[in-house]
C-alpha cells in the first residue's frame, strides 16, 4: 500500500465516517461557496476613509506612505525619495504596463533596469495588486510584470499602488485575484506585505530589516 | 534528536538553576502578553473570529480524508506534487530523494517545527548536504547545535550576550574589533551572512501554516522575509507540513490569519504572508522549477476520533506557551522534545507515547491561562487531564503517587468518615497555626513545604459553612 492510501485509510478508519456521500458533498459545497466568515468593521468604509485608513496602518508598522495625484507623478515621487535617503539614483523595475506607461524619462539622472533582481539592486519598484485597508497590507501577485525577487531583495523597497485597488479587508482582495485568475488558480506567489521586514528573535527586541527589505515606501495613486 | 522529556523533572530543576535562562526568560513574560493582550483587544470581532476559527478547523478534521485529496488535486493541477508520508523516516526518505535528484549540496531552510519533529538537519549532515537555517533565531541555534526552545521564538532562552560569542566564535573571517553589542549588530551581521547562502542553495525547504484545498496552495506566515527567499531563490521548493494544516478555502485562511499574528506576536499582521502555488509559470522570470509537498502524518491520524482530535486544531501561535507560569520557569528545553508548553504537554505524549512523554501532562499548574488565550479554543488542561488518567491506567507514576491517590480515593469516596475526620481536622491545624494565615512547615510534608506555604485553614470545614448558609437562606425565605 503507498504512504497515500494508508494515510488515507487511517484517517477514515479514526474518522468511522467512511464513505458516506454527504460528507462529500459537505466538501464540495464548501470549496465551491467559499463563505467570508466574520468580516471585522474596521475596514468597511466609503471608498476616500478606505485609502486614509490604509495610509495609517501602514505607517503604523513603520512604511513610509506618500500620496500623489497621478501616475504621473510617480517618477518624480520616486527621484525624490532616493535624494531623501541618499540612495544612488538606480531603481530595479519589473515589466509592469502601468509603470512602463509613466514618464521616467523625466526623470534625466535616474537609472531605471529592468526584470528580476539578481540580489544587488538597493532599490527595487513594484506595482501592487491591491491593498487592505484593515491592516495597510499591500497585495503583490508574481509574474514578469512584478518578479517576486523585487519584493524581498533590494534593501528599499517602493510600491506603487493605486487608491481604487485599495479593498477594505482580505477576503475582498481574494475575490479579485479569484476574478483575474480564475476560480481555483493561482498566480505562483501572491505576496501580503505589512511593514518592512523585521525581527524579535534577539531578547524579543523588534529591529527593522531583517532579511528582506530595510524601508518599505509606498506610494499611493488617486483619492 | 535525543528525547529527554522522561527526565522533566530533572530538566526544569537544571533549568530553575540556570541564571542565563533564567534571565532570558524574563523576555518571555514580558515580550508577549501585554502586545497580545492590546492586539486582541483593538478588534471587537476578535471572539468571533474564534468561534469562526475552531468551526472551520472542526469541519475540517471531521472531513480530513476528503480535503487532503481535494488538495492533492490542485496541487498537481498546478504543477507541483505531494509526498505522502507515514512517518518521520518516509518524510526524510522523500526529502532526501529530492535533494539527490537535483544534486543539491546546500539547502536553505525556512523556520519549520515539522522539520525539527523529522530530525531533518542532522539527518541532511549525515547524507552529506548542508542544511542552512535562515531565520535568524534558528540560524542562531544552529551555530549553537541546539534546538528550539519555543516554537515562534527559537532562540528565547538566550541573551544578546550569548549570540555575539557565537558570532564571533563561527564568523571568523569578519575583523575581530567589531562592535556586535546591540542587537541591530547582531541582524545585520547575520542577514550579510546568510545573503549569500540563498544563492548557494539548490532546494530551499520551508513549512507551511496553511494549505489550501480550494486552490492547492500553501502558506506562510513569517516577519523577516527569509521563508521567502529560501522558496524563490533555488530552482526547487520543498514544503513540509503535517495533514492537520489542510484548511477548505483562502477565505477561511484568511479568517484564521487574523487569530494566529495577534495571538502570536500581538501583530495584526504577520509582515510576510505569502500563498505558493505550484512552480514557476512558463512566463514567470523568478520563482522555483519544482514544488513538492511532503505531507506528514506522524501519529496524527491516530488522534483523530479520539479524546486528542481538538488538539489537532492547534495554529502553532505559541501563546499557551507565552501565558504559561510552568514555562515561563523552566523555558522550552525542559520540556526534552520538539514542543513545548501546554500545547507540547498535550501533543508530545500523543506522538512520542505516554511513556516517554507523560511527564509533561503533569506539569501545570491548571491554572488554565493557556484555554482561555488559545485563539483556537483548545482545551489544554482537559487534554493534560486525559494523559494524567491514562498516565495513571498504564501504572507510569511512581509508587508513593499511585499509593497516595489510591488512600485519597478511598478516603473521598466515603463522606461520613470524610466530613467527621476534616471537622476535627480543620479546628487542629487551626489552633496548630497559632494565628498565623500560613504554614511554612509541615511535618510529614517537607518536600512540599520546601517551595511553598500552605494557608492555614479557616475554623470550619467548607461542608460546615455550607450547611450554615444554607440555614440563614431558609430562614429568610421562611419570615
Amino acid at each position: 500500500m503507498s504512504g497515500r492510501e494508508a494515510i488515507l485509510a487511517k484517517v477514515r478508519a479514526s474518522l468511522a465516517g467512511g464513505h458516506d456521500p454527504a460528507r462529500r458533498a459537505a466538501v464540495e459545497e464548501r470549496i465551491g461557496n467559499a463563505p467570508k466568515g466574520v468580516i471585522p468593521a474596521r475596514g468597511q468604509l466609503k471608498a476616500g476613509a478606505k485609502t486614509e485608513l490604509f495610509a495609517a496602518q501602514a505607517a503604523k508598522v513603520s512604511a513610509n506612505v506618500r500620496r500623489v495625484a497621478s501616475r504621473d507623478e510617480v517618477p518624480l515621487a520616486v527621484s525624490e525619495y532616493l535624494r531623501a535617503k541618499n540612495l544612488p539614483a538606480s531603481v530595479r523595475i519589473g515589466a509592469d504596463k502601468r509603470m512602463s506607461a509613466m514618464p521616467w524619462a523625466t526623470q534625466k539622472a535616474l537609472e531605471v533596469k529592468h526584470g528580476p533582481s539578481d540580489g544587488h539592486d538597493l532599490v527595487g519598484v513594484s506595482h501592487a495588486f491591491g491593498g487592505i485597508a484593515e491592516t495597510g497590507t499591500l497585495v503583490m501577485t508574481s509574474g514578469k510584470d512584478n518578479p517576486s525577487t523585487i519584493n524581498f531583495l533590494p534593501e528599499h523597497h517602493i510600491v506603487v499602488i493605486d487608491a481604487k485597488d485599495v479593498d477594505g479587508d482580505m477576503e475582498a482582495v481574494l475575490a479579485r485575484v479569484k476574478r483575474k485568475f480564475g476560480k481555483g488558480e493561482m498566480p505562483r506567489t501572491v505576496n501580503f506585505i505589512t511593514g518592512p521586514s523585521r525581527s524579535g528573535d534577539i531578547e524579543q527586541k523588534i529591529i527593522l530589516g531583517a532579511h528582506g527589505p530595510r524601508a518599505l515606501h509606498i506610494i499611493i495613486v488617486g483619492e | 534528536m535525543e528525547i529527554t522529556s522522561p527526565t522533566f523533572k530533572q530538566n526544569a530543576r537544571g533549568a530553575l538553576a540556570d541564571t542565563q535562562l533564567q534571565k532570558a526568560l524574563g523576555n518571555v513574560r514580558s515580550g508577549f502578553i501585554d502586545k497580545r493582550a492590546k492586539a486582541v483587544g483593538d478588534l471587537p470581532e476578535f471572539e468571533q473570529l474564534r468561534e469562526n476559527g475552531r468551526a472551520i478547523k472542526n469541519h475540517v478534521l471531521d472531513h480530513l480524508d476528503l480535503y487532503l485529496e481535494a488538495y492533492e488535486k490542485k496541487v498537481i493541477e498546478a504543477g507541483g506534487k505531494v509526498h505522502w508520508c507515514q512517518t518521520a523516516a518516509d518524510a526524510r526518505g522523500a526529502i532526501l530523494d529530492i535533494c539527490r535528484m537535483n544534486n543539491a549540496r546546500v539547502v536553505t531552510k525556512g523556520k519549520s517545527m515539522i522539520t525539527e519533529e523529522i530530525g531533518l538537519n542532522d539527518f541532511l549532515e549525515g547524507q552529506g548536504i548542508e542544511p542552512v537555517e535562515t531565520d535568524l533565531g534558528e540560524y542562531i541555534i544552529q551555530l549553537r547545535h541546539e534546538h528550539p526552545s519555543h516554537i515562534i521564538a527559537p532562540a528565547v532562552h538566550l541573551n544578546k550576550e550569548q549570540v555575539e560569542a557565537d558570532f564571533r566564535r563561527v564568523h571568523k573571517d569578519l575583523p575581530a574589533s567589531r562592535s556586535l553589542e546591540e542587537p541591530e549588530e547582531l541582524l545585520g551581521e547575520a542577514r550579510n551572512v546568510l545573503r549569500s547562502r540563498y544563492f548557494q542553495a539548490d532546494v530551499g525547504i520551508t513549512g507551511a501554516n496553511f494549505l489550501i484545498a480550494e486552490t492547492g496552495s500553501s502558506i506562510i506566515v513569517t516577519n523577516e522575509g527569509n521563508g521567502d527567499l529560501t522558496q524563490i531563490l533555488p530552482k526547487v521548493h520543498i514544503v513540509v507540513a503535517s495533514i492537520e494544516k489542510i484548511v477548505p478555502t483562502l477565505n477561511d485562511a484568511a479568517q484564521i490569519l487574523r487569530l494566529l499574528a495577534r495571538s502570536a506576536t500581538g501583530q495584526d499582521m504577520s509582515v510576510y504572508t505569502t500563498v505558493s502555488t505550484g512552480p514557476r509559470r512558463p512566463t514567470d522570470v523568478d520563482g522555483p522549477e519544482q514544488y513538492h509537498v511532503i505531507l506528514l502524518d506522524n501519529g496524527r491520524s491516530a488522534m483523530l476520533g479520539t479524546e486528542f482530535q481538538e488538539m489537532l486544531r492547534c495554529i502553532r501561535c505559541g501563546a499557551c506557551m507565552n501565558h504559561c507560569p510552568v514555562y515561563h520557569s523552566v523555558g522550552g528545553h525542559a520540556y526534552g522534545w520538539v514542543y513545548p508548553g501546554p500545547m507540547g504537554a498535550v501533543l508530545t505524549p500523543s506522538l512520542i507515547g505516554v511513556d516517554k512523554g507523560g511527564h509533561l501532562p503533569n506539569a501545570s499548574t491548571f491554572c488554565g491561562r493557556c484555554e482561555s488565550v488559545c485563539p483556537m479554543k483548545i482545551p489544554l488542561p482537559k487534554m493534560m487531564r486525559h494523559w494524567r488518567e491514562r498516565e495513571f491506567e498504564r501504572g507510569l507514576n511512581p509508587a508513593t503517587q499511585r499509593y497516595g491517590l489510591k488512600f485519597w480515593a478511598w478516603f473521598a469516596k466515603r463522606p461520613a468518615l470524610y466530613h467527621a475526620a476534616t471537622a476535627v481536622a480543620i479546628p487542629a491545624m487551626k489552633l496548630a497555626a497559632f494565628g498565623k494565615d500560613r504554614f511554612r512547615w509541615l511535618p510529614l510534608a517537607g518536600g512540599w513545604t520546601k517551595h511553598r506555604d500552605l494557608p492555614a485553614p479557616e475554623a470550619r470545614t467548607f461542608m460546615q459553612q455550607w450547611r450554615d448558609r444554607d440555614a440563614v437562606s431558609k430562614q429568610r425565605a421562611a419570615s
